[in-house]
């Protein structure tokens, strides 16, 4: 393995855990972001803070309970026990089930608010036009909330490369399997290969700036759209 | 069979109670009028299933609503215009026009399609952005959306509420039109007696949740034990049709049934409905045929009923005698309604001093 796929191969598995990890997100985030929007239900703040939980527990608390819940004697276990396998830890299934979960609320809370930005009024209208509810939803409720599946889509996406702790707990820094970028970097400069961690964090902070950008000049663009 | 809507609704909500029951008939703009807060935009939507009270509401014969059916509001043939044009933001004028049309319809887009927008005024924004329309504008799309969906029933519910007095004057005249150019009975509700007397046939008068009375606007409005007819600009909607023109004087003449009105306007065809606005303030009476009087208008009436109007006026309910069913309300002072001697029954001549053209 020479030197530049060394480097390569956190980044290739880095954007495909990314990736993958944005598709589960919106699968699971869109109704989810669509029910707390909507429905009146007492426990639904509840709902919402256990979505939001990974926002404020440290990476090692999440990153414990997940490697219990993968673990042997856990779900994850006997999930994996259903193709001979012992264990989801220390796997890439394992690393997509932790970022998803510890991604969720950045993807859950602004589809939220961008269907909460939408309003009744308009599926009101589209139903007194003999749009099913599922029609409202796909022909109204959708389209007027895209800026919202712009931000989470590059916050769920952003956030999951920068994943290290949960990573750390529940990867176990396989190359090729579950080590990714962050754990990359903090691996070249335990063994002092400083050139290496240098090119791999400053790629790291122009993607997190060209992120960040995009979602500022589309929130911009969409005030001016309004104004 | 067409029978019209037939709705009733209950709900207590908080301190709000709401207790109605009332019929629209299939032809013609029904208006629910009453105060603000008295139920009637809670009624539209209940009417539409946009809120599920308990009730039924029976529509052109389907039952939309009973004690084991409510169809939600996407399987009712309705079309909604709220009270701010809500028109779809992602989508072109056109693209809101054709939402509500059957999908094979959409692509497309048929006669219907070119008649309704000629007939709304429309065909000019087709490819506009929704949000660069006047308020006008916007309602027409939204009204014209509302009508290609082909509902069997139009609800309004305050349409010219956002509106400024010119489009508002024009959207009127459209809504007039509606359920005869497109063949579909409206629900107006509104709190402007001006846009009722307008465009309404029958009204349902709604107050704190409840119904105060209901049945064709000239009967209520004449009615004295109703608050319209104590309202300081009350007046009668009467529904003449054109039986001449005098072009030398610019006198339109217009019939209800043998009493002939004229009022100052242009040539009509003959025959064509006219409706007029006759205030109680403009209507004065005499004992005798008035002579040598400058107003034009002049007919028998009886007197049926008398209220007190404040504490220096009387109102006065009157028949026309050669209009039979037909009546006019009169303000006049008390004193000239104790010196006349104008009791129930009595048969005076009535003046009006104005008569507007309404619609």
């Amino acid at each position: 393995m020479g030197m530049s796929e060394d480097l390569w191969s956190p980044v290739r598995l880095t954007l495909e855990l990314a990736a993958l990890t944005t598709l589960v997100l919106f699968i699971v985030g869109t109704p989810l972001a669509w029910w707390l929007a909507g429905t009146r239900a007492r426990w639904k703040e509840a709902v919402a803070a256990i979505v939001a939980l990974p926002l404020v527990l440290p990476p090692t608390v999440i990153g414990f309970y997940l490697l219990v819940a993968l673990g042997p004697s856990g779900p994850g276990g006997w999930i994996a026990g259903l193709w001979g396998g012992r264990t989801l830890a220390f796997s890439f299934t394992g690393l997509l089930i932790g970022s998803v979960v510890y991604s969720l609320p950045f993807v859950v809370q602004p589809l939220r608010n961008a269907f909460e930005a939408v309003g009744e009024r308009p599926l009101e209208v589209a139903a007194t036009l003999r749009a099913s509810p599922f029609e409202a939803f796909r022909r109204v409720a959708l389209p007027l909330a895209r800026r919202g599946f712009l931000t989470a889509g590059v916050l769920g996406f952003a956030h999951t490369i920068g994943e290290f702790g949960v990573v750390l707990m529940i990867g176990g820094n396989i190359p090729g399997e579950t080590k990714v970028l962050s754990t990359a970097i903090y691996d070249y400069v335990e063994t002092q290969r400083w050139q290496e961690a240098n090119l791999l964090a400053a790629g790291m902070v122009l993607f997190a700036f060209a992120a960040i950008l995009l979602v500022g000049l589309s929130d911009g663009a969409a005030r001016r759209a309004r104004a | 069979m067409n029978d019209g809507v037939r709705a009733a609704f209950r709900v207590r909500r908080g301190g709000f109670a709401l207790d109605v029951a009332f019929k629209a008939p299939a032809r013609g703009i029904t208006a629910l009028h009453g105060p603000s807060g008295s139920g009637k935009t809670s009624i539209l939507r209940a009417l539409a299933g946009l809120d599920r009270l308990d009730g039924r509401c029976t529509v052109a014969g389907e039952v939309w609503q009973d004690d084991d059916v409510f169809r939600p509001p996407h399987r009712r043939a309705v079309g909604y215009i709220f009270q701010e044009p809500s028109l779809f933001a992602h989508l072109s004028v056109r693209d809101n026009l054709i939402f509500g049309m059957p999908r094979r319809e959409r692509r497309a887009q048929g006669a219907v399609f070119d008649e309704t927008v000629e007939r709304l005024g429309i065909t000019g924004l087709l490819d506009r952005d929704p949000r660069h329309l006047s308020g006008g504008e916007r309602q027409r799309v939204a009204i014209g959306r509302a009508l290609l969906s082909r509902p069997r029933l139009m609800l309004m519910d305050e349409p010219l509420a956002a509106l400024d007095p010119d489009a508002k004057d024009r959207i009127l005249e459209l809504i007039e039109e509606l359920p005869r150019d497109f063949a579909v009975p409206v629900v107006y509700v509104g709190h402007d007696m001006r846009e009722i007397e307008r465009i309404a046939h029958h009204i349902v008068l709604v107050d704190k949740g409840r119904i105060l009375a209901e049945g064709p606007l000239g009967r209520l409005q004449a009615d004295p034990t109703l608050p319209l007819s104590a309202a300081r600009d009350a007046a009668v909607a009467v529904d003449a049709t054109v039986a001449g023109h005098d072009a030398a004087w610019g006198l339109l003449s217009l019939a209800v049934g043998e009493v002939r009105l004229l009022v100052p306007g242009e040539a009509r065809p003959l025959g064509a409905a006219q409706r007029l606005r006759i205030a109680a303030s403009d209507v004065s009476i005499s004992l005798l045929p008035p002579v040598d009087s400058s107003i034009l208008n002049s007919v028998r009436v009886a007197v049926a009923a008398a209220e007190p109007a404040g504490p220096a006026e009387t109102l006065l309910v009157l028949d026309l005698l050669d209009a039979p069913g037909q009546r006019l309300l009169a303000r006049i002072s008390r004193r000239s309604f104790a010196e006349l001697d104008l009791r129930p029954g009595r048969a005076v001549h009535a003046q009006i001093k104005g008569v507007a053209l309404a619609g």
